[in-house]
């Protein structure tokens, strides 16, 4: 395989992935500015934040209006993280690497692609938001429903995984960063029913209620979500999780060269380090410098991928 | 050309019966409901945008993606006609490679005087570099795209060569697909000869031209601009379906004498380009140094015989239209046999005689640039207001030599499917040729552009042509 399509089908996938995670933190967004119209601006500067486009929102408007905020999350085409930018970066990633995809995935890519540029061609009115948001679920799952059913696990299959769960570790890390505040434990002893609302919203832009709710019953706590978002295998947008995907592609692709790769050993030791690293320790040392870590060393992996797999001449 | 001219309609005889290859087309056609079939040419839509398989046009602001429009009514060809446009397709093609040998090596037609030499000498399809390169195989021209129309029961003309970068194949493919998808009770009731193996004979055919070092299976790739280019669709689908490498200029390098591309695991050597990417592009060193889509130094490789480019560097000048008007000579000049396929009368712009008689008679004739494609920058004499005609007269006085010009032909009609029901268009068709050293291989069929407008006499897709599946019977 070249070296160009590995790296094509990286960012496909992480594009793919980062469309979806933009659409989910929207709907959380969303659900606390209908909830609770008082903090709805803080709300989506922290979204915004999230999304690491605060700065780029910033140039362009004077404040966090709801309205506005969704459109440049949504459509903004100068937006490299929008909705619209993200799969239309995923799809030309698609086109530059169509012969390594089944019929099915590029199919389903292409016509998220139609629908959403159908979907988003005007500003999105309120009422149609929930929908719209289905939609851009909808769609993601049908290309990881076709990718899933119709291809051959082979390196192809595993540099779109590595990049799905490289910008999904990213995404989570980010979420948890720019709310960890919320779950240090001098503000989480106040216990006030706001802190509950963002812990809440934590675990909405990770669709993670139901499994929460499962795993811990209704006890909602800092600890629990942290335990939960970082170190439980089980939930699939965790960062063990993420991590431990990571390195069984990596592995994968290693036995397969029959070679030796530095970004393996890399995302072990990664791992590594999320596991057997006690919740309480992380707490102790910082929430804030932990995942502050996490999202370098996750950005360096990135890079040791790209060069160990020639993804650039 | 005015109202009263008959054109040769494919489908009917003049008194409204069906000619022999579309009877049975007919009988089913007949027994059909209009709207369920204006249904089925809307679903047609869908399934091609959902393929993908769109192109850009040039020129306009935002690169938008088009479909070229596709009629559901196929165009048929019966298994005598074709048999017999094969013979003439080999002939010429066959000739086409002979005189590109020659004209890179001896130059024994210019000897002979058959081919004015400073045609040659001074065409920038010409390539100087290639002089005393002789292309592994021997093959110059790996895939040709013959354009012929038709103006009566047994007459065909060529219209045009192809013989750098014929595009438009993958639209034979595909417009085939689609039928089979909408009208499989066609074809069992049908024989229609087979057109989707053509990836593999290209392949085959391809491999057969690989340089004789190349050891076991040669590695073939595909050379692409990129997805921005207007042809990109059929690049990746090509690769694809052959199971070839989709390579950019920036995948290649030359490694230890050969052109290898950079992999996952390190550099692979290729054997075999077939690119997409025109001669002036092809390697920054040799041609235009700005060049970011070729490889620096492929040529050198090329000249000692480590790789094969299909179709060769320079292969232009067999399909330059000023070129065109000698073809008959040519034929006959390596073959020893009369063309059997005729020529379109053509007057040469830069010959005095025939200058002033293109400017008497522009309003009749059609003028073309003599290294314009795509139906850019010509001229429909019968088709263009006064206005039109004089502003290109000026642009032919200024220039003579940039132009040819030929009659304006009664281009066969085929039905397509209008709203009112089946309606006579002006069609071509351009038969893909597969050239390797034992053999030359044409796949039956062809793509057959129509002009959907009524009236127009141009098929191009640039210029509101669209598409027809075409079927040669039998086999």
């Amino acid at each position: 395989m070249l070296g160009r399509t590995a790296g094509g089908l990286f960012w496909m996938f992480r594009y793919l992935e980062r469309s979806e995670n933009t659409a989910r933190l929207i709907e959380a967004g969303f659900r606390i500015a209908l909830t609770r119209p008082d903090s709805a601006k803080d709300e989506w500067a922290s979204v915004l934040e999230t999304a690491s486009v605060r700065h780029d929102y910033l140039a362009r408007h004077d404040d966090f209006d709801g309205a506005a905020v969704i459109d440049f999350l949504l459509r903004d085409k100068t937006n490299p993280s929008s909705v619209m930018s993200a799969i239309e970066a995923a799809r030309n990633n698609a086109r530059m690497v169509r012969t390594a995809l089944t019929r099915e995935v590029w199919e389903a890519v292409n016509e998220s692609w139609m629908s959403l540029k159908e979907a988003l061609r005007r500003p999105v009115r309120e009422a149609d938001l929930p929908g719209i948001l289905g939609l851009i679920r909808r769609q993601s799952a049908l290309v990881r429903g076709a990718l899933h059913g119709t291809m051959l696990r082979n390196d192809i299959f595993d540099f779109a995984r590595i990049g799905t769960f490289l910008e999904r570790a990213d995404n989570t890390a980010r979420i948890l960063d720019v709310k960890y505040y919320v779950l240090l434990p001098s503000v989480s002893q106040i216990g006030s029913s706001l802190d509950n609302v963002q812990w809440e919203t934590i675990l909405r832009s990770v669709a993670g209620q139901r499994s929460y709710r499962w795993l811990n019953g209704t006890d909602i706590t800092p600890r629990g979500i942290a335990e939960f978002l970082i170190r439980d295998r089980r939930m699939p947008r965790s960062l063990a999780f993420c991590v431990s995907k990571l390195s069984g592609n990596l592995g994968y692709l290693q036995e397969q060269y029959e070679n030796q790769y530095a970004s393996l050993d890399m995302v072990r030791s990664l791992r590594g380090k999320l596991l057997e690293t006690d919740i309480e320790d992380i707490f102790e040392t910082g929430l804030h410098e932990f995942l502050t870590e996490f999202l370098g060393d996750n950005a360096a992996l990135a890079a040791q991928i790209e060069k160990d797999f020639r993804f650039i001449g | 050309m005015n109202e009263n001219t008959r054109f040769f309609d494919e489908l009917q005889n003049p008194d409204g019966t069906p000619r022999r290859p579309y009877e049975d087309y007919f009988g089913w056609f007949s027994n059909e409901d209009l709207r369920r079939l204006q249904k089925k040419s809307r679903e047609a839509e869908t399934f091609f945008r959902r393929t993908g398989i769109t192109f850009n046009v040039y020129g306009q602001a935002e690169a938008d993606e088009r479909l070229i429009p596709f009629d559901i009514v196929p165009r048929i060809i019966s298994e005598h006609e074709w048999s017999k446009l094969t013979k003439g397709i080999e002939q010429r093609v066959r000739a086409i490679n002979a005189f590109l040998y020659d004209i890179y090596h001896r130059q024994e037609i210019l000897r002979a005087g058959r081919v004015p030499a400073e045609l040659i000498a001074q065409n920038d399809a010409f390539l100087p570099e290639m002089i005393g390169v002789s292309p592994p195989g021997g093959v110059y021209t790996h895939i040709v795209g013959v354009d012929l129309v038709r103006t009566g029961e047994d007459d065909f003309f060529v219209l045009e060569d192809n013989a750098r970068t014929p595009s438009g194949v993958s639209y034979m493919l595909e417009n085939r697909e689609t039928m089979l998808q909408m009208f499989p009770e066609l074809f069992s009731r049908i024989k229609v000869q087979e057109v989707s193996n053509y990836p593999t004979r290209l392949r085959r055919s391809l491999a057969a031209c690989a340089p004789t070092m190349a050891n076991g299976g040669p590695n073939v790739a595909v050379l692409t601009p990129g997805i921005h280019n207007s042809a990109y669709f059929e690049h990746s689908f090509l690769a694809d379906h052959m199971g070839a490498e989709l390579v950019e200029g920036s995948d290649l390098r030359v490694v230890d004498g050969r052109i290898a591309m950079r992999t996952t695991q390190g550099y692979t050597p290729i054997d075999v380009i077939y690119r997409r990417v025109d001669d002036e592009f092809l390697d920054p060193l040799t041609f235009n140094p700005d060049s970011l889509l070729g490889v620096p130094g492929i040529m050198d490789v090329y000249r000692a015989g480590g790789i094969t480019i299909a179709n060769a560097p320079g292969t232009g000048i067999a399909d330059d239209k000023a070129i065109y008007s000698y073809m008959p000579d040519i034929v006959e000049f390596y073959t020893g046999e009369k063309a059997i396929l005729q020529n379109v009368p053509t007057w040469r712009c830069s010959e005095p005689g025939a200058l002033s008689y293109v400017l008497d008679n522009l309003e009749e004739l059609v003028v073309k640039e003599v290294h314009g494609s795509g139906g850019y920058g010509m001229l429909v004499g019968p088709a263009a207001s006064k206005k039109e005609i004089a502003a290109f007269r000026a642009k032919l006085e200024a220039k003579p030599s940039n132009y040819i010009a030929q009659p304006t032909l009664a281009l066969s009609t085929v039905p397509i499917l209008a709203k009112e029901g089946l309606a006579p268009r002006h069609v071509d068709l351009r038969p893909y040729v597969l050239v390797s050293p034992d053999r030359i291989d044409i796949t039956p069929g062809g793509l057959t552009r129509v002009a959907l407008k009524k009236g127009s006499l141009v098929v191009n897709s640039s210029q509101g042509g669209g598409t027809k599946d075409t079927w040669v019977l039998g086999g």
